[in-house]
């Protein structure tokens, strides 16, 4: 079983975590003014990157709160984990950043 | 058994059978892992923003404790952490009605939610030597007292069940659950507990 180390808890069983996606996605602030493309762009294209990938999690089994995750999709290996609304943390070998 | 309508404000909702009356009639002592149900209990959810989280717990009587997964008892009543902005209140054997009126007053005009949970869910409590044993056939917690000293509590789950559990001594362990969910723990835990003494 994964180890997640949520933010607010520390290290917790990855039973009591729900995946939530990809983090830092902003939902465009007047939707109205985009093209399909890019509506559908936001909707559903995701990096889906081989390798670092920020997401985001719920401790839903516990303090209940939204966070975000820098994990290793080759390895499940979990880098980081930060608060939701702060920043991606600078890593080493980061494609991304 | 049914509760009797409060006279308080805020109105009591009536309360099923105890769901855990024929299961725990027929439990086997063991010494090492004592296993009971809790007498009624009131409970609050409490939710709310930085201004009002003070007053609250004025009004309780115990201070909501701001690190993560901690309670605070005083008087026989507890405030438990379970998320940063969000405690579970018990007062044993007290109506929520007054309660909630009185933390209502204290924090009036200042954001937050209060929700009477009362008959929401029961209380268990499991105590002995081998009550960390037991509760990690279905808990994959650290229930060292290291890891999980006296005063800790939080959400987690036992099986399939989302529980409530908190450490109230040593050796002893109070496990809130979801009253239609309370059968199903107890039965696990009483499982769990076949092979000792």
């Amino acid at each position: 079983m994964l180890i997640i180390t949520c933010p607010w808890c520390g290290a917790r069983p990855e039973l009591e975590f729900r995946y939530g996606g990809e983090a830092h996605i902003a939902r465009p602030a007047d939707p109205s003014t985009l093209t399909d493309e890019e509506w559908a762009d936001f909707l559903y294209n995701r990096t889906n990157p081989k390798g670092l990938h920020a997401e985001r999690w719920r401790h839903v089994h516990g303090c209940g709160r939204f966070f975000n995750a820098v994990r290793d999709t080759v390895s499940d290996f979990f880098v980081v984990t930060y608060k939701a609304g702060e920043t991606r943390p600078d890593i080493a070998g980061d494609q991304a950043k | 058994m049914l509760d009797t309508p409060s006279s308080a404000g805020h109105s009591t909702m009536p309360v099923s059978a105890d769901p855990l009356a024929s299961l725990a009639s027929g439990s086997p002592r063991r010494a090492t892992a004592r296993l009971t149900t809790l007498d009624r209990t009131a409970r609050l959810v409490f939710r709310g923003r930085e201004s009002a989280i003070g007053p609250a717990g004025e009004a309780f009587g115990v201070a909501l404790p701001r690190e993560a997964c901690r309670f605070a008892s005083n008087e026989g009543r507890s405030a438990l952490w379970l998320g940063p902005d969000e405690w579970i209140l018990l007062a044993p054997g007290a109506q929520a009605g007054p309660i909630a009126a009185a933390i209502e007053a204290a924090t009036a005009g200042l954001p937050h939610s209060l929700v009477d949970v009362s008959s929401r869910s029961v209380g268990i409590e499991l105590s002995g030597p081998k009550a960390a044993f037991v509760l990690n056939q279905g808990c994959p917690l650290d229930l060292g007292l290291g890891r999980f000293p006296v005063g800790m509590c939080t959400r987690t789950l036992f099986h399939k069940a989302e529980i409530v559990l908190s450490r109230t001594a040593g050796e002893t362990f109070r496990i809130d659950v979801w009253r239609s969910f309370a059968p199903y723990v107890w039965s696990l835990l009483e499982e769990g507990r076949r092979e000792l003494d």
